[in-house]
């Protein structure tokens, strides 16, 4: 049997029943405070990255903004 | 006076009417936002939009488009005056405003495609998921790390959706260096770049 995983920025991770955006982060050990993060295409806020369930084979992407203008 | 017709000469027959009748909304009037407004002038963009609540200061002469005159006054009011200088056709919205999440949608929500253009990585992190929270269908063309010299083969465009961010997305302002004229104007010019073949190619889908 394949086990389930998910992918953040291209790098997969095991899948889990109730994984939410958060622990997607902290499985990466993403520090950065400053972040654009889009589940399956859609934006998730801020807000609600504790509380956002992660679908099996979802694809998450973690865009990490730097200061300068 | 010069007429319309004497000035904007040599232009793209297909492009520059797109561009003609375009929104530009630009969020912010620094080292980015003041390339790109000039930029976007230059090329013939119908409507600019630009917000900025900040004054201009002589530290901001090392890479944002003032002179040593305009020192005190508005950002956006003394880029309006250079850009009128060559360019006296365009139509400017300027908002001498700190961009929130309230006042977004009464600024820009004419704008075609919004370029951010702010220096603080929170402030750029709002305007984007607040833009894209109330247009999902509208682009948003971002800046991330741009800091330092050199390095032009670090610098990129990467898309996701409707959301386009430039720059070489590592390079972190070290504190108490501004960001370097040649390289914050190279990633202003390449959000202006994208945001006039975005114009055009979402004027064609427009079309179909």
């Amino acid at each position: 049997m394949i086990d389930s995983t998910f992918t953040v920025n291209d790098h997969k991770l095991p899948w889990r029943e109730g994984l939410v955006v958060q622990d997607a982060l902290d499985m990466m050990n993403y520090t950065f405070k400053m972040l654009v993060i889009k589940l399956n295409g859609y934006l998730v806020k801020k807000d609600d990255y504790a509380s956002t369930p992660i679908p099996q084979d979802a694809e998450l992407r973690v865009i990490h903004l730097i200061s300068g203008g | 006076m010069i007429s319309p017709q004497q000035y904007f000469t040599k232009r793209h027959p297909i492009a520059f009417p797109i561009w003609q009748s375009s929104v530009v909304g630009i969020a912010g009037a620094g080292g980015l936002g003041s390339n790109i407004a000039i930029s976007l002038a230059r090329a013939g963009v119908g409507t600019l939009i630009i917000a900025d609540f900040d004054t201009v200061s002589i530290e901001n002469l090392n890479r944002q488009q003032y002179s040593l005159a305009q020192v005190g006054k508005s950002k956006v009011e003394a880029l309006a005056d250079n850009i009128k200088a060559f360019n006296p056709f365009i139509k400017l919205e300027i908002h001498h405003i700190k961009v929130n999440p309230a006042n977004l949608n009464s600024i820009f929500s004419s704008a075609d495609i919004l370029i951010e253009a702010f220096d603080d990585a929170s402030q750029k992190e709002m305007l984007i998921n607040t833009w894209l929270e109330l247009f999902p269908c509208r682009p948003i063309i971002a800046a991330s790390g741009i800091a330092g010299y050199g390095k032009n083969e670090l610098i990129h465009s990467t898309s996701y959706d409707k959301l386009h961010i430039i720059g070489d997305m590592q390079s972190e302002l070290e504190p108490g260096i501004s960001p370097i004229a040649p390289r914050v104007a190279t990633i202003a010019n390449m959000q202006a770049n994208l945001a006039l073949e975005l114009l055009v190619v979402n004027h064609n889908k427009a079309d179909k």
